[in-house]
């Protein structure tokens, strides 16, 4: 096992650690996205709440999702690592930095980007997954169903519309969206180039994926709390402020 | 002459490795914009000289861009302003009249300060003592032509070789790493025929040597192939990260 420690702790092998932690979060990314977009049918919240209480119930989705919160820990532990291993290796530095002639300034960053997304995932964890789990404080609603039955889904829809109605909130959630979008501007090509895909063959479908992701999905997500908070707030006729 | 420039150099000077340094001040005049960066630099060191002052210790040999020592970060930036050339190539036409130029010497744990602009560059001996090589018998000359190689394989191999070892790219990195002059040795041997037997070996011991002389993990900002006056490219990273995995899962070093 020797050979296997040595592999994985080596500097390139932590590089290949962050590379398929932080893709998997990506993959993680597409579909949680697809799940929020229910959030903008005006639809009382049948299809959204569905899809929360699915998520929320169904046994292969809950081990999937502790194995989210493992590797979300794992990655950033593991680039807490590599930046204080990183910061050991130049002890003296330059009076004169001139970084912005040579790199981009997300790939300067990536700690920094990288904590603001931890603090954002704990406030949404707070805000949301709590509420459902442990709260207990957020009501539930009755759905009548295609073959007549009646469900009681807790109103997750209601809770979130709830929350973007607050400004403060709304910027938050927008602006650590933009941390993402300069996190994947980096990550998402350099996660290829950390597990050696480079080549003239691939190197475009990495640049439209990574366009993909770094700005479509970010935007996307920035774009529920703003429609929903414009919804709500900004119609002449709702506006209860 | 006219066209000459009066300069304000700030230069790190610090006695030996175990003294602190700091910048100090000095003025470069009448400095002809047809000279190289290091003849300004020893104009200024003819000047302390005759006023009985210690002269800028910096590293230089061939002065033609191809032996890497001349080695000292420039406003910033390891070899100056300009992208592709090392400092001797570097002219004091990239420069304008009343300007104040910043040099300190790479900066890394691996390259120690030996004096002012000299830092010991040894650690990258010693990482291509770990496998930057081929063995070879010694007996019959073979004939150069019997092994074969095909054109894109050499023309890549011998991009990676253009790699002088200056450190450029080490001094640019903010993680201080030596990823790109590493994957340019490795890439190098890896694509020739003659580099295979050792291929496994050499990659997984020439890692753990860079590791090992304090330098730091790659993160793929790019810095070091902008910064590289042979311009290596990150291509050159990848395929070391591809030999090195290859290695780790198929070696039979346990
Ligand atoms: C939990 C908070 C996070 C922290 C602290 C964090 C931190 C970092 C850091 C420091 C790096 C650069 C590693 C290096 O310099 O070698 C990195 C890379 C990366 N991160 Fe994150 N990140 C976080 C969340 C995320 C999320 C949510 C995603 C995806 C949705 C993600 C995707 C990536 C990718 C794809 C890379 C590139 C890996 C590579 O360069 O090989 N990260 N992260
Ligand atoms: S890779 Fe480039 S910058 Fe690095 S040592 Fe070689 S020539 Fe110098
Ligand atoms: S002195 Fe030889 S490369 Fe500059």
């Amino acid at each position: 096992m020797n050979w296997f420690t040595s592999a994985v702790s080596s500097s390139v092998g932590k590089k290949i650690m962050m590379a398929l932690t932080g893709l998997f979060l990506c993959s993680f990314l597409v579909v949680h996205l697809i799940g929020n977009l229910q959030l903008l049918n005006l639809d009382l919240g049948i299809s959204f709440n569905t899809y929360a209480q699915f998520m929320s119930h169904n046994p292969v989705i809950q081990t999937i999702s502790k194995g989210n919160f493992a590797i979300i820990l794992a990655h950033a532990l593991i680039a807490l690592f590599l930046t204080r291993q990183n910061a050991k290796a130049r002890p003296i530095g330059y009076q004169v930095k001139k970084g912005s002639a040579n790199s981009t300034w997300s790939s300067r960053n990536m700690g920094l980007l990288g904590t603001i997304l931890l603090v954002f995932i704990a406030v949404h964890l707070y805000h949301f997954w709590w509420a459902v789990h442990y709260g207990g404080s957020i009501p539930t609603r009755e759905y009548l169903t295609d073959n007549g039955d009646i469900v009681a889904y807790t109103d997750l829809y209601q809770a979130v519309w709830f929350a973007f109605s607050n400004p403060f909130i709304v910027a938050f959630y927008v602006l650590s969206m933009i941390a993402m979008g300069y996190h994947l501007y980096h990550g998402f090509a350099s996660a290829f180039q950390s597990l050696g895909l480079n080549h003239i063959k691939y190197n475009f479908f990495i640049k439209v994926l990574g366009f993909l992701f770094y700005f479509v999905i970010p935007a996307l997500y920035a774009y529920i709390p703003l429609k929903i908070y414009f919804l709500t707030c900004c119609s002449s006729s709702s506006c209860s402020h | 002459m006219a066209g000459n420039m009066n300069i304000t150099l700030k230069v790190w000077r610090q006695k030996n490795a175990h003294t602190k340094g700091k910048l100090v001040s000095y003025d470069a005049k009448d400095v002809s914009p047809d000279m190289s960066f290091l003849e300004m630099i020893d104009e200024v060191n003819e000047v302390l000289i005759k006023k009985g002052d210690e002269p800028i210790a910096f590293d230089h040999d061939c002065r033609e861009g191809i032996c890497g020592m001349c080695s000292m970060v420039i406003d910033g930036r390891p070899h100056g302003p300009k992208e592709g050339i090392t400092t001797c190539q570097l002219h004091m036409r990239s420069f304008k009249d009343g300007d104040t130029i910043t040099i300190e010497p790479w900066r890394a744990k691996g390259f120690p300060v030996v004096k002012d602009l000299v830092v010991d560059r040894s650690a990258f001996d010693r990482i291509i003592q770990a496998g930057g090589y081929i063995s070879v018998n010694t007996g019959v000359t073979i004939d150069a032509n019997a092994i074969a190689i095909s054109k894109q394989d050499s023309d890549k191999a011998f991009d990676a070789a253009t790699c002088i070892g200056c450190g450029a790219c080490v001094a640019a990195c903010k993680n201080a790493s030596a990823m790109l002059f590493l994957s340019a040795k490795v890439s190098q041997l890896s694509l020739l025929p003659q580099g295979h037997p050792e291929r496994m070996s050499r990659v997984e011991n020439m890692l753990q040597q860079m590791e090992d002389e304090g330098f730091g993990n790659c993160s793929n900002t790019g810095a070091c192939s902008v910064e590289c006056p042979k311009e290596i490219g990150q291509e050159h990273i990848a395929r070391l990260n591809r030999e090195f995995i290859a290695a780790k899962a198929s070696s039979e070093n346990v």
